[in-house]
């Protein structure tokens, strides 16, 4: 996809009007992500009872694409257990890294837009924040 | 309006890309890539030992590279041009080895808000290990920075002031002159980071009172890891070596060594010679084009762009508002955009800019900004240039959304 349809289509409206971008109430889980280098910053929370992400929301600044991503992901995760999560961020780095199969690439749904982020190096790791942060708090809860 | 000196940029010539971005590094004309090109294929050997022709025409062709550089920044002395790989390098090397050996506890070492990394982080270094006090020059919001500022900051406690000669961010010229002239008062010596300087306008360390002056061949059209640290001799003399090893050497024994005259002391190991050659090329072709043409040109692109992005109400420039005062250095944000994604959608238009925190953190947060986008001009860029970039930022806040 063109960078700019892109933008139009899919990132400008997770951006601009995200769905999950509030503050929850009653967080069992609390992570703040960064990329130092550009700045963007995820306050990522998350309610999971049970094994499952009951509810999910962010807060934070950067740019569009971090900010859309995080929104996207929290769509896909939201109602999803600890380990479906965590294959769906495998795919999606997998993804970035252009080594996800096609059928596992349409499990992101719009999520998948993002794909083209690997091309451009210097984007991945906006693309890739919310994720990452995401990841880190599932792994350490299943550490415990 | 044409511009003729694009007819020796390939790079250039190859599409419609914008490239304002010049202040990260510089484009190289072709007089520059051929005499790298005739170094490898007619006199490539390692210079300064050989006893044969090929290593005595690269020695040669080295050292005349650095009586071009001597030249160029106005030294006293071609052996006060010491070799280093870029700016970050000579300022590393004046840290490592004046800082490090002549500064001590109770010294000051005055630095301003708005250097780039590679002036900061060196001295953030001696000033940990030897236990000198960093201070800071504060600047107006302009970015200029006062005599008031000046006077209370450079004091008999100030042994070091190291200033950048042109911020690459916001363009504005340090009164680099008068900052030597109150250090020197105080005792103090003075290293001008002249990384954004040099490629832009006449350059005299002797005039300018700068003890070291560092500077980057890649930014002023040469090759990329050449750079050189100007210092006046006697404090070239006086310096320990930064690196040792080979080429660096008068004699050695077992357990000890007496190093080589000054600058060789300084260049340790295999120097990079078609650089050097490349960097020649580079100050040769600016002499020809001129200094008073490129202010020109640049002080004209300038004023064009900024006037354009001045009419769009939802765009802040950072620094002076005065064109004439930013080296072809525009920085700028946009209302609502951040300028990774600014600069994504440009790149999707052929327009190279930088965007993010260009290398310097501290004065980012003195502007109270996260991050900005960077246009930066050079001779060979032209009007239309600036009309096309102009259009296509009026058009950034559609694409993302706006």
């Amino acid at each position: 996809m063109e960078l700019k349809t892109l933008y139009r289509e899919i990132v400008n409206e997770h951006n601009l009007h995200p769905e999950h971008k509030h503050d929850l109430e009653n967080p069992t889980m609390v992570l703040e992500g960064v990329n130092p280098s550009c700045g963007d910053d995820i306050n990522l929370q998350l309610r999971i009872r049970d094994g499952v992400i009951e509810d999910a929301a962010f807060n934070g600044s950067g740019c569009a694409i971090s900010q859309a991503s995080a929104d996207m992901m929290i769509d896909l995760i939201l109602g999803k257990s600890e380990e479906e999560a965590l294959r769906l961020a495998q795919i999606f780095m997998g993804m970035i890294q252009g080594t996800a199969t096609e059928e596992e690439i349409e499990e992101l749904d719009e999520a998948a837009a993002l794909q083209d982020i690997a091309h451009m190096p210097a984007r991945v790791k906006c693309a890739v924040l919310g994720w990452r942060t995401m990841r880190e708090m599932v792994e350490k809860l299943e550490g415990e | 309006m044409t511009n003729s000196y694009r007819e020796d940029f390939p790079i250039l010539l190859r599409d419609d890309t914008i490239y304002f971005d010049n202040a990260a590094t510089s484009q190289r004309p072709r007089q520059v890539t051929e005499a790298m090109r005739r170094f490898d294929e007619t006199c490539n050997a390692n210079p300064m030992r050989g006893l044969y022709r090929w290593s005595i025409e690269a020695t040669e062709q080295y050292e005349q590279a650095r009586s071009d550089a001597a030249e160029l920044i106005g030294a006293a002395d071609s052996r006060e041009i010491v070799f280093t790989r870029n700016t970050t390098e000579s300022i590393n090397l004046a840290a490592y080895s004046y800082g490090l050996n002549f500064l001590k506890e109770g010294d000051e070492i005055v630095v301003s808000v708005m250097e780039h990394h590679s002036n900061l982080l060196p001295w953030q270094m001696v000033s940990r290990q030897t236990g000198a006090r960093l201070v800071f020059l504060e600047p107006e919001a302009d970015g200029t920075l006062t005599e008031q500022e000046l006077l209370s900051k450079i004091t008999p406690r100030t042994r070091l002031v190291a200033i950048g000669h042109v911020s690459n961010v916001l363009g504005v010229t340090n009164p680099v002159k008068r900052i030597a002239e109150i250090a020197h008062q105080n005792g103090a010596l003075v290293l001008v980071d002249g990384a954004q300087s040099t490629p832009h306008m006449p350059v005299n360390v002797q005039e300018l009172g700068a003890d070291f002056y560092a500077f980057s061949g890649h930014k002023m059209l040469g090759p990329m890891g050449i750079g050189a640290l100007y210092a006046r001799k006697e404090l070239l003399e006086e310096m320990p070596p930064f690196l040792s090893g080979g080429e660096m050497i008068e004699y050695v024994s077992r357990e000890s060594a007496t190093y080589a005259e000054i600058p060789h002391k300084f260049e340790a190991g295999t120097v990079n010679a078609s650089g050097a050659a490349g960097l020649s090329a580079a100050i040769h072709y600016l002499k020809n084009v001129g200094f008073y043409t490129i202010r020109e040109t640049e002080e004209r692109l300038t004023a064009r762009l900024m006037k354009g992005l001045q009419e769009l109400p939802y765009i802040t420039i950072y620094g002076s508002q005065d064109s004439k005062k930013h080296c072809g250095i525009v920085t700028f944000n946009i209302e609502g955009c951040h300028p990774h994604d600014v600069a994504s959608v440009l790149d999707s238009e052929q327009v190279a800019i930088r965007a993010g925190h260009h290398c310097a953190q501290p004065l980012m947060k003195f502007l109270g900004v996260g991050s900005t986008a960077r246009a930066s001009l050079y001779f060979y860029n032209t009007e239309e240039e600036v009309d096309r970039f102009l259009d296509k930022i009026s058009k950034v806040r559609g694409w993302l959304g706006y």
